[in-house]
C-alpha cells in the first residue's frame, strides 16, 4: 500500500512541485495550505507530514506542537521545510517535536532521500 | 627474529604458525570461490602466502619459501586486478596449499620433496596466468577502475536522545542506510532498560554499537544520523587499518583454525590469545582433579572436627576449587567452527570427485565442546559427511528429475542441549528406504525374515556390524569403515547417535555428546561396602522396593507403570557380599540395550566428579569405564551402564547350564 504524505505550504507552486515529486515516487499526497488546514485534514491516516515553517494562521512550529499533542498522530514523523539553515531554527524545530528538516531550495532527489531516511 | 640458541624451537613454532596460516588460506580460498571479487579475501589469501614465504625463508624452509613465492606471484596479479579468480584457479591454489603443507612436513621429517608434483602445480598455474590472465583482464578491471578508494573501519556508537520516538523518528531506515555503505554489524546494548514499572513505552532505552567497513568518510556517516543526533549522541572512531600480519587482521575473525596441537584461538580484533600445548592443559586438568579430591577430604575433615575456623576455610576452599575447576574446563572448550571449516574443503572435493553439486551450510559453529571430544568426533563426522555426499545426495540429473534444485544441501549444525551438545548432519538427498535396509539385513542374516520391526528399529540396523547397503564400494565412502565403527566411536565418547530419514527428502544423523570427557555428572551409590558412580544422564528414575517383590527366575524383572524392566543386581555382578537387605533401591536407566533397572543398596546422591582413567591393567574390566576418588580417599568406580546391560543381554541368550 502506498504511503500517504500530508504536504503543507502556503505557496501553491511549492505545493505543486512537492506533490508532483512525491506522486511520481508512488506516494499518496494530501495538500494543505496552512497549519490550520493541515490539522483539519489529519483525520485521514497520514504516514508523514511535510510542512513549511512560515505560514499564515498556524505556522509550521505551532502545527508540529499541535500534532505532537494530539492522541492519534503524536508519533507521526514530521519534516520541516525551511529556508533558514541556522542551527537555532533547527533546534527550535526539534524542541517542537520535528523529526527532521530539509533546507530550501532542494532538488527532488534530496526530498525523496530525506523522506526515505524517515519512512524507510 | 634471529636464529640463535632456540633455533629448533623456533622452527617448530613456525611450523605451527604455518599450519594455522594454511588452514586460514584454505578457508579464505573457499570463501573467495563464492565471492571471487572480494578484495578483502584476496588480500587475506595473499597475506597468508606472503607470511609463509617470508617466515619460511627466515627459518630455513627454502623449499616451502620458493614454491610459495610462485603462487604468491600469481595472487599479486589477482590483487592488482590483472587476473580474475575463477574456480580453476581456486582448485589449483588449493592443490598448491596442500603441497605447501606437504613440503612443510617433509622439511621437518626429512622426507622427499616431490619436486615433480610441485612443478606440475606450478606449470598449471603459469598456464592459467598466461591464458586466463588475458581472457579475464577485462572482467577484472571493471569493478573498481582507477584508484581504489581506501577502505576504512569505523566503530560507531549511538546513544539515542531520550525523546527520539516522541519526535516520530525511526531508526531502522538509518541502519539500512548504513548497511548499504559496506560491511556492517550492529549490536544493541540493552543495559539501560529499566524494570517494567519504570518503563515508558515511547522512550528509547537502547543504544547501539556498530562496526562499519566502508569507503565512505566519517562525515557521510554522521550525515546519516543528522536528524537523530543532538550533538553528543554519536561517536564515530576510525580504527587503525589492519596490520599486514594475518593474526591480527579483523577480517579473519570468523575462521580461525587450529589443526595440530595447541589451542585454536579465534583471532578477533579485540581479544588476544595464547598458544598452549594440549599436554599442558591435560596436566592442568589432572592437577585440578587431585585438588578437587583433596578439597573433598578437607571438607570432610572440617565437618568432623567441628572447628568453626577450619569449617570456614574449607568452605572458602570449596568455592575456589569449584571456580578453578569450571575455569579449567572452559579453557579446554573450543568452538566447533574450526572443525566445521575443515569439512568445507572435504565436501567440495568429494562433490567434485562424484560430479555432484553440494552446498555445505553450517549452523551453531560457536557451540563449544571439550577439545578432547572435538578431536575424537572429527573422524565419525567425516564418515557421516562422506556417507551423505556419496549415498544421500543424488547427482544433479537425478535431482532435477525428482523436481529438486540440482544443487544438494548438506547442513552441519551444532547446539547445546542441557549438559550435552547435539551435532546434526542432515542432507536433502534421496533418504533411506526402510524396505531396502530390511531386505539387506535379512540377506546378511542380521535379523529373522519374519521379525516385525518398527522404522526406528530398522534404521538402527544400519549401525550393526556387518551392514552396508552401498551397492558398489566407491572410493568415497566404501573404505571398509562402516556405520558400526561410527557408532562405537561415538559411544566411546559417552555419546549416542541416531538417524531419521524420509525417502526422497533426506536423512538426518543426530549425535548427542557430553560437553566434556573429564567430568561426569553422576549419582553416587553404594553396593555392599563399595561405592560406585552412575552416569546421571542415563538415569530415568529411582525406585525403592522390597527385595521380596522382585520377581525371581532366570532373569529378574520389576514392573514399572505396567512395563516389565529387567534388573541387574550389581551386588551379584561384582560378586560383592553383604547381608541380604530387606529393601533395595533401583535406578531405572536408559541404555543402548534398552531400559534396565540397576539394583543397589543405597543411593547416596548427586556427585559431580573428575574422571580418572583406569590403568592399562584394568582397561578390560567389564562394566566399568573409569574411577574417581571420594572425599575420604576411597575409590569409586564409574559404571558403564551400556556395557553392563549388554552383558546381561548376552547372558540371557546363552543356553542355561
Amino acid at each position: 500500500m502506498s504511503k500517504t504524505i500530508l504536504a503543507v505550504d502556503d505557496s501553491a507552486s511549492m505545493r505543486q512541485l512537492v506533490s508532483y515529486t512525491l506522486r511520481s515516487a508512488g506516494f499518496t499526497v494530501i495538500e494543505a495550505c496552512d497549519g490550520q488546514d493541515a490539522l483539519d485534514k489529519l483525520d485521514a491516516p497520514v504516514n508523514l507530514v511535510l510542512t513549511d515553517l512560515n505560514m499564515p494562521r498556524l505556522d509550521g512550529l505551532a502545527l508540529t506542537r499541535a500534532i505532537r499533542a494530539s492522541a492519534d498522530h503524536r508519533y507521526t514523523p514530521i519534516l520541516l521545510l525551511t529556508t533558514e539553515s541556522e542551527p537555532a531554527r533547527k533546534l527550535e524545530g526539534k524542541a517542537a517535536g520535528a523529526t527532521g528538516w530539509l533546507v530550501k531550495p532542494f532538488q527532488p532527489e534530496q526530498l525523496l532521500a530525506t523522506i526515505k531516511k524517515v519512512l524507510g | 627474529m634471529n636464529g640463535g640458541d632456540g633455533f629448533p624451537d623456533r622452527r617448530l613454532a613456525f611450523c605451527e604458525e604455518a599450519r594455522d596460516l594454511l588452514a586460514d588460506l584454505e578457508a579464505a580460498l573457499l570463501q573467495l570461490e563464492t565471492d571471487p571479487r572480494d578484495e578483502e579475501t584476496i588480500g587475506r589469501v595473499f597475506r597468508a602466502m606472503h607470511t609463509i614465504k617470508g617466515s619460511g625463508a627466515m627459518f630455513g624452509f627454502d623449499a616451502v619459501a620458493s614454491f610459495t613465492h610462485n603462487i604468491e606471484s600469481a595472487y599479486d596479479l589477482v590483487r592488482s586486478g590483472r587476473l580474475a579468480v575463477n574456480p580453476l584457479l581456486i582448485s589449483l591454489t588449493l592443490a598448491a596449499r596442500d603441497h605447501i603443507l606437504y613440503l612443510l612436513e617433509a622439511s621437518v621429517s626429512g622426507g622427499p620433496l616431490r619436486q615433480a608434483a610441485g612443478q606440475t602445480i606450478l606449470d598449471a598455474i603459469r598456464d592459467f596466468v598466461e591464458t586466463g590472465g588475458a581472457a579475464f583482464t577485462a572482467v577484472a578491471t571493471s569493478p573498481t577502475a582507477g584508484e581504489p578508494a581506501a577502505v576504512r573501519n569505523y566503530a560507531i556508537r549511538f546513544v539515542p536522545p531520550p525523546g527520539l520516538f516522541a519526535r516520530g523518528s525511526n531508526l531502522l531506515p538509518l541502519f539500512d542506510e548504513l548497511r548499504s555503505l559496506g560491511d556492517f554489524t550492529i549490536v544493541a546494548d540493552t543495559a539501560a532498560i529499566p524494570s517494567l514499572a519504570d518503563f515508558r513505552p515511547d522512550h528509547c532505552y537502547f543504544s547501539w554499537d556498530m562496526r562499519l567497513r566502508t569507503t565512505s568518510s566519517s562525515e557521510a556517516i554522521r550525515d546519516i544520523f543528522v536528524f537523530v543526533d543532538e550533538g553528543d549522541c554519536l561517536s564515530i572512531t576510525e580504527e587503525c587499518p589492519a596490520a599486514p600480519s594475518v593474526e591480527s587482521s579483523p577480517e579473519c575473525a570468523p575462521v580461525a583454525i587450529s589443526d595440530g596441537a595447541g589451542v585454536g584461538a579465534t583471532a578477533r580484533p579485540t581479544t588476544s590469545s595464547l598458544r598452549v600445548s594440549a599436554a599442558k592443559l591435560d596436566e592442568l586438568i589432572n592437577i585440578v582433579g587431585e585438588l578437587v579430591t583433596m578439597q573433598a577430604r578437607l571438607s570432610r575433615f572440617a565437618a568432623q572436627s567441628g572447628e568453626i575456623e577450619i569449617a570456614h576455610i574449607a568452605e572458602e576452599t570449596e568455592r575456589l576449587t569449584g571456580m578453578l575447576r569450571d575455569n579449567t574446563m572452559s579453557i579446554r572448550m573450543l568452538p566447533l567452527e574450526a572443525t566445521f571449516a575443515r569439512y568445507r574443503r572435504l565436501v567440495r572435493d568429494l562433490a567434485g570427485e562424484l560430479g555432484k553439486e553440494i552446498e555445505l551450510a553450517t549452523e551453531g559453529g560457536d557451540t563449544e565442546l571439550d577439545k578432547s571430544v572435538i578431536d575424537q568426533i572429527a573422524d565419525p563426522l567425516v564418515h557421516l559427511i562422506r556417507n551423505s555426499v556419496d549415498h544421500g545426495i543424488e547427482s544433479p540429473d537425478e535431482r532435477t528429475r525428482a523436481a529438486k534444485p540440482p544443487c544438494g544441501r548438506l547442513v552441519l549444525s551444532a547446539a547445546h542441549s542441557g549438559s550435552q551438545v547435539l551435532i546434526r548432519v542432515s542432507d536433502d538427498g534421496r533418504g533411506i528406504d526402510p524396505a531396502r535396509v530390511r531386505a539387506k539385513a535379512i540377506e546378511k542374516g542380521l535379523i529373522d525374515p519374519h521379525a516385525e520391526l518398527s522404522e526406528a528399529e530398522i534404521f538402527a540396523l544400519i549401525f550393526r556390524t556387518g551392514f552396508s547397503t552401498a551397492a558398489s564400494v566407491s572410493s568415497v565412502s566404501g573404505r571398509g569403515v562402516g556405520m558400526d565403527v561410527v557408532k562405537r566411536n561415538v559411544e566411546a565418547l559417552r555419546g549416542t547417535i541416531d538417524l531419521t530419514s524420509t525417502p526422497g527428502q533426506g536423512t538426518v544423523f543426530t549425535l548427542k555428546l557430553p560437553l566434556t570427557l573429564a567430568i561426569i555428572d553422576g549419582l553416587l551409590v553404594r553396593v555392599a561396602a563399595q561405592h560406585f558412580v552412575f552416569p546421571v544422564a542415563q538415569v530415568l528414575e529411582c525406585l525403592e522396593a522390597n527385595t521380596a517383590d522382585l520377581h525371581c527366575g532366570r532373569r529378574e524383572f520389576i514392573e514399572v507403570r505396567g512395563k516389565l524392566v529387567p534388573l541387574i543386581f550389581l551386588q551379584r555382578f561384582f560378586r560383592l557380599s553383604s547381608g541380604p537387605g530387606v529393601r533395595a533401591q533401583i535406578l531405572i536407566a536408559q541404555t543402548s540395550a534398552g531400559n534396565f533397572g540397576f539394583v543397589v543398596d543405597e543411593v547416596i546422591g548427586d556427585h559431580k566428579t573428575v574422571i580418572k582413567q583406569l590403568g592399562p591393567l584394568y582397561r578390560q574390566v567389564e562394566g566399568v569405564s573409569g574411577a574417581t576418588i571420594l572425599g575420604d580417599g576411597s575409590i569409586a568406580l564409574i559404571l558403564d551402564s551400556d556395557r553392563l546391560a549388554q552383558s546381561a543381554v548376552d547372558e540371557s541368550v546363552r543356553p542355561a547350564a
